[in-house]
């Protein structure tokens, strides 16, 4: 089945990994999101993860618990997270949650 | 400001997260709200929603029942399910507490919901199932 945008391109450089995630981040496409980015974490083991949120048009907190998951397995392996590209609404929705104690914000 | 009412019923299947939010979107569309309060009323429709899917049906599907009334400035939303009820409110409401954390469910469905409207209320019978309300201003 072809797509208009790929829901998520992952590129992987040295030790620095970068998820660009788009569309919508909800409980029902969580789940494959966190696979494909758990398989880049145990695949390149990145000093630094970013998660870049600059396509993504909505976001629930199932999108909370990806990123503290995330946050979870990539400090047990000593990497660090960084969060980038929010605005608006899903800024407001990483605020409650104070991802800012988890990730440094770009 | 119009008076609209709409109400809708849906199996609780992980596809219908999305249609709960478009749909309430399309709705509220007419009373011309900011993209912000839009985005704030989508983001909490799908929390409610989730958590009829995730928590009150875990069990067995079941269906859930939305309505939406708009009159006087103010967006009504009452999501509601008949599963298996909670049964301590208080603690459920607080923020990062979730039954599911092997699920990676954060907590903050309820925060998000309390911060994003002007008022919620959640009713809720164990066994028999939850009801949660959402009232919005909308600035005209
Ligand atoms: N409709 C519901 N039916 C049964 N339990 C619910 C319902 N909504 C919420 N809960 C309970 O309240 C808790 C907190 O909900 P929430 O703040 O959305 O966090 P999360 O969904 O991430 O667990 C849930 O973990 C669940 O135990
Ligand atoms: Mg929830």
């Amino acid at each position: 089945m072809s797509t208009i945008t790929e829901p998520i391109i992952i590129e992987a450089e040295n030790d620095r990994v970068e998820v660009f995630l788009s569309g919508d981040i909800d409980h029902k496409n969580a789940a494959s999101l966190r696979n494909d980015i758990d398989y880049a974490i145990d695949r390149h083991k990145p000093k630094t993860l970013t998660l870049n949120f600059a396509k993504v048009e909505f976001m629930d907190s199932s999108g909370i618990g990806l990123i503290m998951g995330r946050y979870k397995k990539l400090s047990a392996l000593g990497g660090r997270l960084i969060v980038s590209g929010t605005s608006g609404t899903i800024k407001r929705v990483m605020k409650i949650a104070g991802i800012e104690k988890l990730a440094e914000i770009k | 400001m119009i008076k609209n009412e709409m109400k809708l019923i849906f199996p609780s299947n992980p596809e219908n997260e999305r249609l709960a939010r478009i749909s309430v979107s399309a709705f509220i569309s007419e009373l011309n709200p900011s993209i912000a309060e839009i985005a704030e009323i989508k983001t909490a429709v799908s929390e409610a929603v989730t958590n009829c899917i995730v928590h009150a049906y875990r069990e067995k599907p079941g269906f859930i029942t939305l309505t939406v009334k708009a009159a006087n400035g103010k967006i009504h939303i009452r999501i509601t399910d008949r599963g298996c009820g909670i049964d301590d409110v208080k603690r459920a409401m607080e923020p990062l507490w979730t039954s599911r954390p092997e699920e990676e469910r954060a907590g903050l469905g309820f925060a998000v919901m309390e911060s994003f409207t002007d008022r919620m209320t959640v009713k809720s019978a164990p066994g028999k199932g939850t009801t949660v309300t959402l009232i919005k201003n909308i600035c005209c």
